[in-house]
């Protein structure tokens, strides 16, 4: 099998707090083969996030990664120095925020933003980074690239800006980009637009990406595979054609349900009864059992891992019938 | 922008003009002129034709326009306890007070700004801590308390410094300097520290307050998402966002360290302008107290003009004329 771009083998977040450590992300394990998009979806809270902030090296102290392995196209990069770490960042993983309102310092033009991400990674000069800043805001569909690279980020609409910060953080072509929650904040006309943009421009550089967003619709037409978080853990993961129509764990069915129809948004998860449960309650043995209609005495005192249900995996206790090694295609591979 | 400057120009006169009107009130209100200025022995007649000849009989608005027009040419009459024109007393004065009020807005600024982002940026190490405790120290203890133990350890303990005074100084002309001279530096020395303290200890948690609260923002988490070394991140982005708000308290500050000169002044016997005006307040010298409160609003209104226009360079979000940002 060829060599993914991204292994994550049992990731572990935690925050030490006055009243104990919470687990934010617990024990995940997950891979992304180069040019796939592997969506991430889960209620607020879930640690998606944090499985994102994770994998590029940013957590804000006293979050930390406490286990597990990171590893990028074959080499660890969870232990590595800061300045290494730093010249990682946008070079060969990019990250797009939420809100492309708050992403660009308002005191400085999109062309110096632009010129000094492309000088902080390769050794253009001056005029070069300028040249291929305009060429950049060419190709994510900025008009008048030549005009506008001298604006300040105010003078660019919601989809405008989150355009610039696609080419910021493609500029250096990286291998993986984490995408979290990139159209949330904007304008429902907008938000298909800049999904396609996203899509195509990965697809054109081979970029592999991490989708994190609450809108299935999105996930189901950009995402090869996905990956359903609760509570710090990934409950499911498989094709996404596999997961969206014929989901395997209660919770992801519960999504579905929420969901009137392909296209529409999460948002409202009221068809799952309660809440997801917080860090320091997370409930002993499935974490989701208070909520799940299908629950039985196992669940409450074991906690299932990822088992093998068809060409997916779920950690639900239904699927342990299922004799290990059973699954085909990728989702056998998680571990690999 | 010009439309800018000129309404705050506009501003501006009309905040002198309340100040001008305040000391006009004092020279109405505050004892008889005609009794500051005359002997006992001055019979009823004289003083009705002095006052007569003064103007003091005409209509309030025809004296305050006067007084305005004469304020704004800096002429305030002669001083009752000097015998000597007012702006005579005070040009000897000014350049005094301004170099102490300049070194210290310096010391200030120069030692605050780097201290501020140095414990936002090393949050946990010693020498934060060292800067945030002594920081408190120099915000609770009072300015003339601070003075008084300074002369006591440099001038009276070790005997390096001068303890009162100006020290040599050089005549430029329209301008009087302590700058040029060794003595001069030694003398400032403790004064401006003095006065700079209180406002370097502000500014300096001003700055790192601000910082603290950049640094968590969207843009410096994406800075750094997009590889940026921490030096551009730190000093590239965040601070310079951190100066926006600065900028303005900072240029308040200023202003009120030339108000707060006072107290310095008296502690080290600076020949300045506070010295002047205590002695002046003792005297019920009206002209020179009315010269000075009209020079320190003159002073606080020029140095917010300055910040806004600062204001104006540093953040392109205020250049959007108006237009434009509407249609947003
Ligand atoms: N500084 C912190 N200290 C303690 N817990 C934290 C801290 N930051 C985040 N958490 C917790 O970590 C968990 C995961 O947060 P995360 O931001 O990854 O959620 P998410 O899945 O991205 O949710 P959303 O959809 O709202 O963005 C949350 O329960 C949150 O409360
Ligand atoms: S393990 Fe039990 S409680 Fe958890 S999802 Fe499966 S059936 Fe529900
Ligand atoms: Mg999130």
């Amino acid at each position: 099998m060829a060599r993914p771009v991204l292994q994550v083998d049992n990731l572990t977040v935690e925050f030490p707090t006055r009243r104990g450590t919470l687990r934010a992300v617990d024990d995940i394990s997950f891979r992304i083969d180069a040019g796939e998009v592997l969506g991430v979806v889960g209620e607020s809270g879930a640690g998606k996030s944090m499985t994102g902030t994770a994998v590029i090296g940013l957590l804000e102290p006293p979050g930390r990664i406490s286990g597990g392995r990171v590893q990028l196209e074959g080499a660890r990069i969870d232990h590595l120095p800061h300045d290494q770490m730093r010249r990682l960042r946008g070079q060969r993983i990019g990250m797009i925020f939420q809100d492309p309102l708050t992403s660009l310092n308002p005191l400085y033009t999109i062309g110096f933003h632009l010129t000094e991400t492309i000088r902080t990674h390769t050794d253009r000069g001056e005029a070069e980074a300028r040249a291929r800043a305009i060429e950049l805001l060419t190709e994510v569909g900025i008009p008048a690239p030549a005009q506008r690279i001298d604006q300040y980020p105010h003078h660019f609409s919601g989809g405008m800006r989150q355009r610039v910060v696609i080419a910021l953080a493609l500029c250096a072509e990286p291998r993986l980009v984490i995408a979290d929650e990139p159209t949330t904040a904007l304008d429902v006309s907008i938000q298909a637009q800049i999904i396609q943009l996203l899509k195509r421009l990965c697809r054109e550089h081979g970029t592999s990406v991490l989708l994190i967003t609450h809108d299935m619709g999105v996930i189901a037409e950009t995402a090869d595979r996905v990956a359903v978080m609760y509570a710090g853990r990934i409950v499911e993961v498989g094709p996404v054609r596999e997961v969206v129509q014929n989901a395997k764990h209660p919770y992801t069915e519960g999504l579905m349900d929420a969901i009137p129809k392909i296209g529409g948004r999460t948002e409202d998860l009221a068809q799952i009864r309660g809440t997801m449960p917080r860090l320091s309650q997370i409930p002993a043995g499935c974490a989701f059992h208070p909520r799940c209609p299908r629950a039985f005495d196992r669940c409450r005192q074991e906690r299932p891992e990822l088992l093998d249900a068809g060409a997916s995996r779920a950690a639900c206790w239904l699927h342990a019938g299922e004799p290990a090694g059973a699954g085909t295609g990728r989702g056998g591979g998680e571990r690999g | 922008m010009i439309a800018f400057i000129v309404r705050r120009l506009l501003q501006s006169i009309v905040v002198m003009l309340v100040v001008a009107l305040l000391a006009f009130s004092m020279f109405r209100y505050i004892g008889d002129p005609i009794n500051q200025m005359v002997g006992v022995e001055t019979s009823s007649e004289e003083r009705a034709e002095l006052r007569e000849r003064l103007g003091l009989n005409d209509p309030m608005l025809v004296q305050f326009g006067r007084f305005a027009a004469d304020a704004a040419r800096f002429d305030f009459g002669v001083s009752y306890q000097h015998k000597k024109p007012v702006s005579e007393l005070f040009a000897d004065r000014l350049p005094a007070t301004l170099e102490l009020a300049f070194l210290s807005a310096v010391f200030a600024l120069a030692c605050g700004i780097p201290m501020g982002v140095y414990t936002a940026l090393r949050r946990d190490a010693w020498l934060s801590k060292v800067f945030l405790t002594v920081s408190l120290i120099g915000i609770s203890l009072p300015t003339f308390l601070i003075g008084i133990l300074l002369i006591f350890v440099f001038s009276v303990w070790l005997g390096w410094l001068p303890s009162f005074g100006r020290g040599e100084t050089v005549d430029l002309g329209v301008w009087t300097t302590g700058l040029l001279t060794v003595s001069g530096w030694k003398a400032a020395l403790m004064p401006s520290i003095t006065l700079g303290l209180f406002q370097m200890t502000l500014i300096m948690r001003l700055v790192r307050s601000e910082m603290l609260e950049v640094l968590r923002t969207d843009y410096i988490k994406f800075a750094r998402a997009r590889g940026l070394s921490d030096r551009a991140v730190h000093f590239g982005h965040a601070l310079k966002n951190t100066l926006v708000p600065v900028i303005t308290i900072t240029g308040l500050q200023l202003g009120s360290i030339i108000a707060f000169a006072i107290i310095t002044e008296t502690v080290f016997q600076w020949p300045g302008m506070g010295l002047l005006f205590l002695q002046a307040i003792q005297n019920v010298d009206i002209p020179i107290m009315a010269a000075y409160l009209i020079l320190i609003a003159f002073f606080f209104v020029l140095i917010n003009l300055i910040v806004d226009l600062l204001y104006y360079a540093v953040d392109p979000r205020l250049r959007v004329d108006r237009a434009t940002s509407a249609g947003h």
